[in-house]
């Protein structure tokens, strides 16, 4: 039985609640980022984003500013929302809150482990995963969590996961690299991670790691485990979205030649049966 | 694990302790609950009744209320907070957002004029950790000290008649997602404060501080072994089920309970008699529900402690292995009851889960536990075990849809608390009439990490309405009168020795109505939506007051305060699908409204023509 009761309210009506904000000045593209989260992005400008942004401004002509803001619940209402900034370089590519441009990589959650164990991990239906002691991140309540993290608890593989904060304490560099800190320095065997956070990391860590994408994830959709990135900017801005489409069609191999460069996984095809969007 | 013990992080600065440390402990509260002419608490006494003893304003005369004087907090979000009124003088505190985040204002009551203001000065903290809205839930007082509990975690005692600060003391981190948002509450010389962020996976915690000094006493966990929740051989839990050692590890698959939410942003209640003290918990978090087997403990339960030590005497959970987001942090009323020919000590709960509990405070037991709204996401309380009886048509599955969910995430009954009256033997019931589906969600995207997490729709539950504003009587244990609002009702209640009882609605209405049969005896459109707390006092002038801040927020109201897109159904967890016509009714406010029969105070009539 449905109970809903939505007179009067009409779909699509937009009320005069949004701030006009001023478009932005002919010199400036103002980047709404997190100033603590590589290798997306940092203050000091090493993240990819950072770069694709100085990509991006580079190609409009336009001097790059930065609003710095963490990348959490309020984020998207505090800074481009509220007009103080007018791209988020990294959104997923039907990301409800904003207007976003096409994708301009895909990625894949991936399982890391060291490589000096030998373990080989890429299916979540691998028994071995009921032993092994393996970390997640946590998001919160409600079921918004990581894919992993739901897909293990729906096996039933209960007892040996560890769950790392994604906020984790933001006094320290990149609170989420915490998870793969943790394969290093062996307080766990293998992190179900977002690729580009696992890569990145990866690259530099002391230990040899080995990043491999999950597979055998169909039977848990919809949960999905690859997700398409684009740009984003404020809803109704169709200028600056289209710009941006132009200067991503323009530059397709030099953006994937900056992510791979930051150990991003990249992945080609939607698979469809995971309940990838196409 | 990412877990440290938070001692390290406690911090005590106490510039003037030592001319302190000669104020007696002896606590002046007791005395001024007993003046019907202050409001010494945010719940006005112990018992947390919300009932003033003044009967100057009565249903005769509600319909001639005239606002007397406003005062602008000066910042446009949620107003929650419940004013202060001691000797004379209002004390209120704005939220945590603009150039003075979590400002306090001292005003003479009666004429509104601006004695002093404090503003604390935020670390320069993480922006945007607060999980819903920014708001403060109040202020409390003892011994001419004001205190105050800021959003970045901070326990401020200010000096009443100055405004200067005399200690503050941090309890928590917000670079890890701790807020506090509740109104600490004093006894025997000790400040009770609980903190916020349970969606954060902030493992909650109730801690008393020192009034004199702002040192810590003892701080009681939610969730772990015995030795953290201060848990030792004198708990005496009323149900076998929960007894046991270190249940709160052990409700938990492995090393769980170390993040496990539980916090406390809501209320406690007091009896000197007992020398006990009463709260709820939180909900069980971050896990999703397939990740935490087992009860969870001790999340959404209730305890009774002893305020000199914290340690537990009983406990009961109301909501093991919740699903919901069922927070139990709401209000425990105490009263003493006539049930079944005996006088019982009794605390009334009314549960976020839709059950009206009544409790036997001394003990735990639960007397009754009715449903006071549409609920079938259970199937009652079994009044043997004290186990509520899920319904598992009804379980929320990560990537199902589950529909027409009662109560929704918020509950039958949110954060808004109560009012009793001794008069008429009800409990006047602020709260929300909302059913929801549960889905898969839009994708979600947290510090750079993607996710199909699980929608909660919202809407209006059965017959079309979102609020309501109901008396219950629980010795008979039903509704006698009810109000049904467009709106989820948000603001909290009063009621008075006049017989009138007093809320606000999202849609910008302060409204009297009759304590005894609900009859709307009067109305105020205001300039934003109420979400706050109506007090009443009496004026140096001897009338009757009552005031209340207006201002939209809080979790429903995001939608109108913030900037969330209303077409975004799902932007406020959930929320926003059941509010998204708020924004036709009213934006953001930050009015403090006082009202009085007849005209307005501070009127200078030496100008007045002579007749």
């Amino acid at each position: 039985m449905r109970l809903r009761n939505r007179s009067g309210i009409a779909f699509g009506i937009v009320i005069g609640l949004g701030i006009n904000a001023a478009t932005a000045s002919a010199s400036a593209l103002r980047v709404c980022a997190d100033p603590n989260n590589l290798p997306f992005s940092n203050s000091a400008g090493a993240g990819f984003e950072n770069r694709l942004a100085a990509m991006v401004g580079e190609y409009l002509g336009e001097q790059v500013s930065y609003t710095w803001w963490a990348q959490r619940r309020g984020f998207i209402r505090n800074t481009l929302k509220a007009g103080k900034c007018d791209v988020v370089m990294g959104v997923p590519s039907d990301y409800d809150l904003v207007e976003t441009t096409k994708p301009y990589y895909r990625s894949t959650y991936v399982f890391v482990t060291r490589q000096d164990q030998h373990l080989d991990l890429s299916s979540l239906l691998d028994s071995r995963l009921h032993q092994l002691v393996i970390g997640v991140h946590l998001i919160g309540d409600d079921g918004n969590n990581p894919p992993p993290a739901q897909a293990l608890g729906e096996e039933g593989i209960v007892d040996n996961v560890r769950g790392y904060s994604i906020y984790g304490d933001y006094r320290q560099a990149d609170p989420p690299a915490r998870l793969i800190e943790a394969v290093e320095n062996g307080d766990i065997d293998v992190a179900a991670a977002w690729g580009p956070l696992a890569g990145y990391f990866a690259q530099r860590s002391p230990v040899p790691l080995t990043v491999t994408p999950i597979r055998d994830t169909e039977r848990f959709a919809p949960q999905q485990f690859q997700f398409a990135i684009a740009m984003g900017v404020r809803k109704g801005d169709d200028g600056l979205r289209d710009r941006l489409n132009s200067f991503i069609d323009e530059h397709r191999s030099d953006i994937t030649s900056l992510l791979r460069n930051y150990g991003v996984p990249l992945v080609d095809q939607p698979v469809a049966t995971s309940g990838g969007h196409q | 694990m990412f877990v440290r013990g938070l001692t390290q992080v406690l911090s005590v600065i106490c510039a003037s302790c030592a001319l302190l440390s000669s104020v007696s402990a002896q606590t002046d509260l007791v005395s001024r609950m007993k003046d019907p002419g202050q409001w010494p608490m945010a719940a006005r006494d112990y018992a947390n009744t919300r009932y003033s003893d003044l009967d100057q304003i009565n249903t005769a005369n509600a319909s001639r209320l005239q606002l007397a004087w406003t005062f602008s907090v000066g910042v446009d979000r949620g107003q929650e907070a419940a004013p202060l009124v001691v000797d004379g003088t209002l004390y209120v505190v704005g939220p945590y957002a603009g150039p003075y985040p979590n400002r306090v204002f001292a005003l003479d009551a009666t004429t509104g004029e601006l004695k002093w203001s404090y503003a604390p000065k935020p670390e320069p903290a993480a922006a945007g950790v607060a999980c819903c809205d920014v708001v403060n839930r109040g202020l409390a007082f003892d011994n001419g000290k004001v205190f105050l509990n800021t959003l970045d975690n901070h326990t401020v005692a200010i000096d009443a008649k100055s405004g200067k600060e005399l200690w503050h003391t941090k309890l928590g981190e917000i670079n890890k997602g701790e807020t506090i948002t509740m109104a600490p509450v004093v006894v025997k010389g000790k400040v009770l404060v609980g903190n916020s962020g349970g969606e954060m996976g902030v493992r909650g915690w109730v801690t008393a501080l020192d009034e004199n000094t702002g040192a810590i006493s003892w701080r009681a966990y939610a969730t772990g072994p015995d030795k953290d929740v201060l848990i030792g051989d004198d708990f005496k839990p009323f149900y076998d089920s929960l007894k046991g050692k270190d249940l709160g590890v052990k409700s938990w698959p492995a090393d769980r309970w170390q993040v496990g939410g539980g916090t406390m942003w809501g209320w406690i209640s007091y009896d000197s008699d007992l020398n006990l003290i009463y709260y709820g918990t939180a909900n069980p978090s971050p896990w999703n529900a397939n990740q935490r087997s087992g009860d969870n403990l001790w999340s959404t339960t209730i305890f009774a402690r002893d305020p000199d030590t914290g340690r537990a005497k009983w406990a009961y959970q109301i909501n093991p292995h919740d699903l919901f987001d069922h927070d139990e942090i709401n209000e425990n009323v105490l009263l003493d009851l006539e049930l079944n020919g005996q006088t019982r000590k009794v605390l009334i709960h009314p549960g976020r889960n839709g059950y009206m509990y009544v409790m036997d405070r001394a003990t735990g037991e639960v007397i009754s536990a009715d449903a006071y709204e549409f609920v079938n996401s259970y199937k009652g309380v079994d009044l043997t075990t004290g186990k509520i009886i899920p319904n598992e048509e009804k379980t929320p599955l990560v990537g199902k849809t589950v529909e027409n969910i009662c109560p929704a995430a918020p509950g039958a009954k949110d954060w808004q608390p109560t009012a009793w009256s001794p008069r008429t033997k009800l409990l006047y019931v602020p709260h929300q009439h909302l059913c929801m589906d549960f889905k898969a969600s839009q994708v979600g995207y947290i510090a750079g990490t993607p996710y199909v997490g699980a929608d909660v729709d919202m809407y209006a539950g059965p017959g079309g309405y979102r609020g309501e504003f109901m008396a219950w009587d629980p010795v008979a244990r039903k509704k006698v009168w009810e109000i049904h609002e467009k709106l989820p009702v948000w603001s909290g209640a009063l009621v008075t020795a006049g017989d009138v009882a007093f809320y606000g609605t999202m849609d910008r209405l302060f409204k009297a109505v009759d304590a005894k049969d609900g009859h709307l005896l009067w109305q105020f459109r205001a300039g934003s939506g109420f979400i706050g707390q109506p007090i009443s006092y009496r004026g140096t002038d001897g009338q009757q007051y009552i005031a209340i801040l207006s201002g939209v927020g809080g979790w429903p109201g995001v939608v109108a305060n913030a900037e969330v897109d209303q077409r975004v159904r799902n932007a406020a967890l959930g929320f926003t699908g059941a509010t998204q016509d708020l924004p036709f009714y009213t934006a953001g406010g930050s009015e403090l409204l006082v009202f009085k029969v007849g005209g307005a105070s501070g009127e200078d009539t030496s100008h007045a023509p002579s007749k």
